[in-house]
């Protein structure tokens, strides 16, 4: 049998058994739906139907609603849609590199933050829809045979690379899901009583019986899996970083945007990962599996690639002096000295001081600290794509059309609404699906339970 | 008459003795049944390396021939276009501005492949039955299954082998 070093903290709190894992998982899923739950599903939903139509209005009347105007012709939608696709990259980092790494606190984390994953960048999808105006022929961006012709996307234009890359990721991390999640959906299935409930389960759990071929051809897919959605992560915040960084736009066209962007991806992604798990742990009475040390390696992480963003950050302002051409220091003085420069001072302090706060092990470990913190840094990281597409769009080569950006009630409505969205379907989630991994975290319970570490220890 | 005994166990380790020893009287276990992977099963009970990576490689590697075959097509012979004075009729010249696609590509097809190939072998897909003998196998329990079709012994010899393991309960069926 596996076993681990005795000092080295336990991932699993308390005495526990193969079956209060599943008792403390699947009880919740069996038992009526709890009033905060019911409480929070309906304040969300209500966000979300706002949202909905808040895009509805958008899509009859066009996108002239939104604030955007001739000289800042990207804004809100694409800050979102950076800000979502960043949010979604926790997930695959926690499910994919950290089990390439062996790492097994993830495992009382990857599936929600799978779920977190899918559904962000489902949220990340809307912008780029809508914003094309005339949604109902976004099928143009796939290279169908037409009567233009054929004439064909561009393969040259990473807005296109965007296309295969947000719907390779949206894909694959479903697909890597929803294959962990089969045998836990079995493990419900054979414990639930009402014969409808019994009969969805049975159906989503494919039936799933665990022999032992089967669980060896699922730890094979799951590391293959793994293996090539690590270099998937990374190449889709690369991607949409390039969006950027291959066009001639004093303030875009920066060579280190790839490394920038899938870090900050990951920063922003980790305090959303916290921001849901603090509730959640709490709600469905989970602090035995995501307790104090999972949150202090997820803070861990925060601060590494925090630091990376922030070095990034210093490292354009000198790059933009440096290379002595005036175009390129003008947006970067313009940038915290501008109109904007309230975006930026609060991008800087959101992103690179606060987080440095984690280097302190007692905030590091305060709960109360990182749920505050985590929203800090959500909130920097809109902020940093909102500093990034508007103030360089703001001030173009010619003074006579230089503009600013005023966000309308839509766009507002539609950045909302999207929370909303993405906040229903994670509670639904929390709801009705295995929330931790239970095949996963049964297999270290010997080795990394409290009360086995202490009778080896003995 | 053919017998299928399944022995329930309340713990992997036990499994694993369990199995060792009943392997080791040249009785042959037929699968076993857990609600998690038990690793150092498959040696015991004689279950062969998967082959998925491999499928999963050669997957990948026709999406990139697809990937590159589709854009040479659509961007080299079909219809070049002249973008910023790019190089439009040589697909070598202009092959650094694939890459991403063809990278996302070979990845979408591995993925995918490797996934559908997964649930067919298993024949674990939407509506299929459960085969589990109990639904406890799927909580935090252990079955052995053993058909006395593919072992020499009798079902007598066998029983009593079982019984000398560590078990929880025993169910012999009619097959």
């Amino acid at each position: 049998m596996q076993r681990e070093a005795a000092i080295r903290e336990p991932l699993i709190l308390g005495h526990k058994t193969y079956k209060d894992i599943t008792d403390d998982v699947v009880g919740p899923i069996m038992g009526p739906a709890p009033l905060g739950w019911k409480i929070m599903i309906t304040i969300s939903s209500i966000i979300a139907l706002y949202g909905v139509g808040c895009i509805l209005y958008l899509l009859g009347t066009g996108i002239g609603v939104w604030g955007l105007n001739k000289t800042v012709d990207w804004a809100w939608d694409i800050t979102n849609f950076v800000w979502w696709v960043g949010i979604g990259h926790a997930g695959t980092l926690i499910s994919a590199v950290l089990l390439l790494f062996r790492q097994k606190w993830r495992m009382a984390i990857n599936r929600s933050a799978e779920a977190m994953t899918i559904f962000a960048v489902i949220m990340a999808a809307v912008f780029p829809g809508i914003h094309m105006g005339r949604i109902w022929v976004s099928y143009w961006v796939l290279p169908l045979p037409n009567q233009f012709g054929s004439l064909w996307v561009n393969f040259n234009s990473p807005l296109l690379w965007d296309v295969f890359a947000i719907s390779t990721y949206f894909s694959v991390s479903l697909v890597f899901w929803y294959i962990g999640l089969i045998p836990d959906f079995a493990t419900i299935r054979d414990r639930m009583t009402k014969p409808l409930s019994k009969k969805i389960y049975g159906i989503l759990s494919f039936g799933w019986s665990g022999r032992a071929k089967h669980w060896t051809r699922f730890e094979e897919v799951s590391l293959v899996l793994a293996g090539i959605a690590t270099p998937l992560v990374f190449s889709v915040h690369s991607i949409v970083s390039m969006d950027f960084a291959t066009s001639v736009i004093p303030g875009w066209h920066t060579t280190i945007f790839p490394p920038y962007f899938v870090s900050g991806a990951v920063f922003s992604g980790f305090a959303m990962v916290q921001t849901l798990l603090l509730i959640m742990r709490k709600g469905m009475k989970l602090e035995n599996y995501i307790h104090v040390k999972h949150v202090e390696y997820m803070n861990i992480v925060i601060i590494v690639t925090g630091s990376i963003v922030g070095v990034a950050y210093l490292t354009e302002l000198f790059i933009s002096w440096y290379s002595g051409v005036e175009y390129e220091s003008y947006a970067f003085i313009n940038r915290f000295s501008g109109p904007y420069s309230w975006a930026y001072w609060m991008m800087m302090t959101c992103n690179v001081i606060s987080p440095q706060l984690f280097w302190i092990k007692k905030i590091r470990r305060s709960l109360v600290a990182t749920f505050a913190l985590s929203i800090v840094v959500n909130i920097g990281m809109w902020f940093e794509r909102y500093v990034i597409i508007v103030t360089s769009l703001h001030r173009d080569y010619l003074p006579s059309s230089w503009g600013e950006f005023h966000a309308t009630s839509i766009d507002i409505g539609i950045f909302i609404g999207t929370l909303g969205i993405f906040l229903t379907l994670f509670l639904a989630f929390a709801r009705f699906f295995p929330v931790l991994a239970l095949n996963e975290l049964k297999t270290i319970l010997k080795s990394s339970g409290e009360s086995y570490k202490k009778e080896q220890a003995q | 008459m053919s017998k299928i005994f399944h022995v329930m166990y309340d713990d992997d380790a036990k499994v694993l003795a369990a199995a060792s020893t009943l392997v080791g009287q040249g009785i042959r276990v037929k699968d076993v049944f857990s609600p998690f992977p038990i690793h150092g099963i498959d040696p015991i009970i004689g279950v062969k390396r998967t082959r998925l990576a491999i499928c999963s490689f050669m997957y990948a590697m026709t999406g990139t021939s697809l990937a590159l075959l589709g854009m040479w097509y659509f961007m080299i012979n079909d219809w070049p276009m002249n973008i910023g004075g790019k190089p439009s009729f040589s697909l070598i010249e202009n092959i650094t501005a694939f890459i991403p696609v063809t990278f996302e590509f070979s990845v979408l097809c591995g993925a995918h492949g490797m996934a559908l190939t997964y649930l067919l072998r298993n024949g674990t897909l939407p509506g299929m039955p459960a085969t589990n003998p109990d639904p406890r196998t799927t909580d935090d329990k252990f079955v052995v299954e053993i058909s006395t079709d593919n072992n020499s012994m009798s079902a007598d010899e066998i029983e009593s082998a079982i019984r000398a393991t560590d078990l929880l309960e025993l169910s012999i069926k009619d097959a």
